[in-house]
């Protein structure tokens, strides 16, 4: 079992520090991973941290999807390699078509920052293989747009294939069956709109986070 | 020349003298705009300088004072604070989210450029009452700005009081303060030294967008519809991405030790930047005007010098290093342009030096020609005529006659004072960095204090409250002001902070009334004996000055912005907040007085004589609540301010969804009294003996006023309201009213 | 009488878009090389009831003026079609 985590900076990144800190509390070696860069550089799992990859312009992801080290991740994924997205990474993760869905503005067409309770609805992700099933988490949100809407036909998969990892206990921003988090069919990529680097200290208000992000390096 | 010209550009005739005599002929149309923008209100401060003088900004903790782009104070551990507020009513007033958005981009580029990190925001704003549609416009745009930039670049907004009042309606005051850290030794200044070095422009193109924009829209009130849309053009777009990119580049450049001095673009854009780190340095400059990335064809050379465009910084490099700058801008995707050289001046023994000059091409002609230092250091003074209002009375430092009017309805009039600013901080990313222990919200934020570079927790925090009360300052800006300072203080012993530094940003009216510059005048005065009081140097400030809608001006309102320190952060604050059979007590005592509260405000009485203040009980308090705090004893915490006893107590109800039982208030006066050096304490009943014991050793006197629990708030032959009638008011104040619609005019 | 109204707004000549340029600068790198000036803006479709053509633009001026723009930095041109909108609904 080796810990390397690869944390993914695109220019308008801005969690990538607060990964490093939150990955080492978890026993993790993580290193940045730059956009331009055509590699995960040999890592064992993949981040891509919170954010306004590219200023969010056109649409959150649209711009990042298409940077060199994207390629580099699509292939880790598709040989297993362990990639988590977590809020703009999610966005970055559907716009490259490595989860399905997509996320819209939030339902009250606000910006929002403010607790939220996560009930882990599946342990089989590598995101929530060391999680509790059923637990509920305090999990920060941070997003404008983290709506995740899919078509029926995805969202009867999912349901199917037990692919919603996380959801919402008080749906906060109209995600569709109050999804906080999705995995792909092969469970390795995972992508959720809460931040569980925000919820790994008692002094910030939770621990909570730690249990996702042992999950990783587990 | 045609003598309308400096005149159009807000010179006065003996303004325009003095440029002719400085540089021993007439102005051509370059000089005079750079002249015009930089002796602005805006940027010289020509009203309040002389006035400024009497703030005390030293301490031996202090490293950089006012004069430089931010203040700077050493926090030990090898760790320093710089520390910055402006304001940016006048852009916010016609163009609320960019205006909002550019003002917090302003502040960013003064922290970064003395080499540090920006890792906090506050916002502290003010509009004109909810119930007014275009206040309701500007307040959305305002608050989508803040987080639209804000969020976006990467700094979390840590807090900052939203009001509303009728004294705003038509111009908002939007300050914002930026924190940010640094190693001590990697501090950089703003100014330019070595002759042969370059002045290498950094970040955006410059468009027109903002032509004489801050300096122009800072200086006239508003009139009317008319003159509004004259103004329009100025107004700037914030490009949070581009920010976020220059200040990882230009961290790096710094990490690097790539630069000699850095300076950020703001008002007057190149005009001042140029010219003040030549003068700081002691040097002049050359500056190609073609050498400048433009947005737009066609521009002007004045056009070019005086853009306010946004996410600009000026980086002064020697030569050899030019490569290797250029390199880590182009990594960064951050546009770099080597524009001016740094040419000999007073500092190098060459006493003709020192001068700006602008070329069409280095070796072409000469364009601008002039003593770089003369924009700043020339710039004229004024000592404005103070006259206080004809109703204050000065040997009792009383206003008016008016009788305070009676009390007929203690429930309603408790009600109405009741708002939650959630609506507004849900919006702001408060915690990124990982560092916010005490949001937005609390009587004061709270940072974990974390090594900028190495990352390593010092086990210390810092803590940040801005505080600002127009209602005392309207019945008496001395007092007031020196209230507010005293606020801030107690603030941040209520999250166990003492004071190391404050910042101001002083809002007012129109300088040219006599009675806007007393009351300015008075202001200054109260802030320095209460940081003098208080040991608190007052690091830097910001003067908004012309802030009147119709003629009619604001009232005056000093915004203090106040950092201090923790000095063991090992469990988080109680905070504001009840536990279930809590005992109330309540530190200090009370002034059963209702001028300047908000109380008197909402019964329409704006007069009378502020309660006083013993600034040595103001400092037992707070050390008494600072050392409480640390000590684990408290369940909650929160000083008495405005809404007095009555809605502090209220407060600590609706946000713990817990009632409250209280006694030992005898009048209306004394539940609505914001006389200061007040604490509330919640206090397990275990904990009773041990927490008046620490109040009686340090002569603070304590009262038993309540007990926690249930689901009324009463007040023992005063008030009883069911808890949840004081919840829904309290929640549902804000986003029912600005969920109600808006409109521009 | 119904009339169809489309609104683009745009920012004013002169001021800076920064989405545009940052869309602007990511094409090389996706294979197109010629595409200059983007620019971005917004487009909202509405039906407005009115006497006539006239009165119909006036109010969507009106509109545009005190609500769907802020003349400070954005820019509308106005569309009125005869007849509601092709698949409106109301």
């Amino acid at each position: 079992m080796s810990r390397r985590v690869g944390v993914v900076v695109f220019p308008g990144s801005n969690c990538e520090q607060d990964m490093l800190e939150a990955m080492a509390l978890v026993g993790a070696e993580p290193e940045l991973l730059w956009h331009g860069d055509e590699t995960t550089n040999g890592v064992d799992a993949v981040i891509i941290p919170g954010g306004f990859a590219h200023g969010d312009y056109l649409r959150p992801g649209a711009i990042a999807r298409f940077s060199p080290v994207m390629a580099a991740v699509a292939e880790f994924a598709a040989a297993g390699g362990p990639v988590v997205g977590i809020c703009n990474g999610f966005q970055v993760l559907t716009e490259a078509g490595l989860l399905p869905g997509a996320l819209q503005k939030n339902r009250g067409l606000k910006f929002l920052c403010a607790p939220a309770e996560l009930r882990v609805e599946s342990t089989d992700s590598i995101l929530t293989r060391s999680a509790e099933a059923g637990a509920v988490l305090q999990v920060p949100i941070n997003h404008f747009e983290g709506n995740y809407t899919c078509d029926a036909e995805t969202l009867a998969q999912l349901r199917d294939e037990n692919r919603i990892v996380l959801r919402y206990v008080d749906n906060p921003n109209g995600s569709v069956d109050d999804i906080a988090g999705v995995c792909n069919a092969g469970r390795n990529v995972v992508g959720l709109m809460p931040h569980p680097e925000r919820a790994t200290s008692e002094l910030l208000g939770s621990t909570d986070g730690l249990a996702l992000l042992r999950s990783i390096v587990a | 020349m045609d003598d309308a010209i400096h005149r159009s550009l807000g010179l006065t005739d003996e303004e325009y003298g003095d440029i002719c005599r400085i540089i021993g002929r007439d102005p051509n149309h370059l000089e005079l705009a750079m002249y015009a923008v930089m002796w602005s209100e805006h940027c010289s401060y020509k009203s309040s300088r002389i006035h400024l003088k009497r703030l005390p900004t030293e301490a031996p903790w202090v490293l950089v004072g006012p004069g430089e782009n931010a203040g700077v104070v050493d926090v030990g551990d090898g760790i320093a604070a710089a520390l910055r507020i402006e304001s940016h009513n006048h852009p916010s007033a016609i163009e609320p989210y960019q205006g909002a958005a550019t003002g917090v981009g302003g502040i960013l580029r003064d922290i970064f450029t003395m080499g540090a990190r920006p890792i906090a925001i506050m916002d502290p704003l003010r509009f004109g009452p909810l119930d007014d549609p275009r206040s309701r416009w500007i307040a959305e745009g305002v608050v989508s700005g803040v987080s639209g930039y804000g969020n976006s670049v990467g700094v979390p907004t840590i807090g900052g009081e939203t009001v509303f009042d009728e004294t705003y309606k038509g111009n908002p005051l939007v300050n914002v303060l930026c924190l940010g850290l640094l190693p001590t030794d990697r501090l950089v200044l703003g100014q330019a030294t070595g002759v042969g070095n370059l002045a290498v422009l950094l970040g955006s193109s410059t468009g027109r967008d903002g032509i004489g924009g801050v300096s122009v829209l800072a200086s006239a009130g508003f009139s009317d519809e008319e003159s509004d849309a004259e103004k329009r053009p100025s107004v700037q777009v914030g490009d949070p991405f581009e920010e976020k990119r220059l200040i990882e580049a230009c961290l790096e450049l710094l990490d690097a030790r790539l630069v000699v001095g850095i300076q950020d673009l703001g008002g007057a854009g190149l005009a001042c930047a140029t010219s003040e780190t030549a003068s700081r340095g002691g040097m002049g400059m050359d500056v190609d005007v073609n050498a400048i990335p433009r947005r737009e064809q066609g521009m002007e050379p004045f056009e070019v010098m005086t853009s306010e465009s946004q996410e600009r910084m000026l980086a002064i490099v020697e030569p050899a290093d030019l490569e290797r700058v250029l390199a880590i801008c182009e990594r960064w995707e951050v546009r770099a342009a080597m524009i001016g050289i740094v040419t000999p001046g007073p500092a190098t023994g060459d006493a003709d030096g020192g001068r700006l000059r602008i070329l069409d091409g280095f070796d072409g002609d000469v364009l601008c020609d002039i003593p770089a230092a003369s924009l700043h250091e020339d710039a004229p003074l004024y000592n404005r005529p103070c006259i206080a209002p004809a109703s204050f009375d000065e040997a009792t430092r009383t206003l008016g006659t008016e009788p305070m009017p009676e009390s007929t309805d203690v429930a309603a009039e408790l009600l109405e004072l009741l708002a939650d600013n959630r609506w507004v901080f849900s919006q702001y990313d408060h915690q990124l960095f990982l560092n916010t222990v005490e949001g937005p919200g609390g009587d004061a934020a709270v940072l974990r204090l974390k090594h900028p570079v190495t990352g390593v927790d010092t086990g210390r925090g810092m803590a940040l409250t801005t505080d600002g009360n127009h209602r005392w300052c309207a019945v008496d800006p001395r007092q007031g002001t020196a209230l507010t300072v005293a606020e801030s203080l107690l603030n941040l012993a209520c999250v166990g902070a003492r004071p190391l530094a404050v910042v101001n940003c002083l809002n007012f009216g129109n300088p040219e009334h006599p009675e806007v510059m007393w009351q300015l005048s008075e202001a200054i005065d109260g802030m320095a004996e209460a940081c003098v009081a208080f040991e608190s140097p007052v690091i830097g400030g910001n003067v908004s000055l012309y802030n009147e809608s119709l003629g009619s001006d604001i009232d005056p309102t000093p915004v203090v912005g106040m950092f201090g320190l923790i000095d063991s952060l090992d469990r988080r604050p109680p905070g504001v907040g009840l536990v279930n059979g809590g005992r109330l007590l309540l530190l200090g005592t009370t002034q059963p007085e209702l001028a300047g509260s908000r109380w008197a405000r909402a019964r329409g009485h704006r007069g009378g004589r502020l309660p006083s203040i013993d600034f040595a009980e103001h400092l037992r308090v707070a050390g008494v609540t600072r050392s409480l705090v640390a000590s684990g004893l408290l369940a909650g915490v929160h000083d008495v301010s405005n809404g007095g006893l009555a809605v502090a107590l209220t407060e600590m109800a609706v946000r713990s969804n817990l009632g409250i039982s209280a006694a030992r208030i005898a009048t209306v006066a004394e539940l609505f009294s914001e006389s200061p050096s007040r604490v509330i304490l919640c206090v397990p009943p275990e904990n009773i003996a041990a927490v008046e014991n620490v109040c009686s050793g340090a002569g603070v006197p304590v009262s038993r006023i309540g007990v926690a629990g249930g689901d009324r708030i009463s007040v023992k032959g005063l008030l009883d309201i069911p808890l949840a009638d004081a919840v829904s008011a309290w929640t549902d104040r804000i986003p029912s009213a600005l969920g109600a619609g808006t409109a521009q005019d | 009488m119904i009339f169809s109204v489309h609104v683009e707004v745009r920012l004013r000549p002169g001021i800076a878009d920064p989405q545009g340029s940052t869309i602007e600068r990511a094409l090389p790198t996706l294979g197109f090389d010629g595409v200059k000036g983007v620019r971005v803006g917004k487009s909202i479709r509405f039906d407005i009831d009115a006497a006539d053509e006239s009165a119909a633009r006036a109010e969507a001026d009106d509109l545009c003026r005190r609500f769907l723009t802020n003349p400070v930095i954005e820019d509308a041109v106005i569309h009125v079609e005869a007849g509601a909108a092709a698949g409106a609904t109301s």
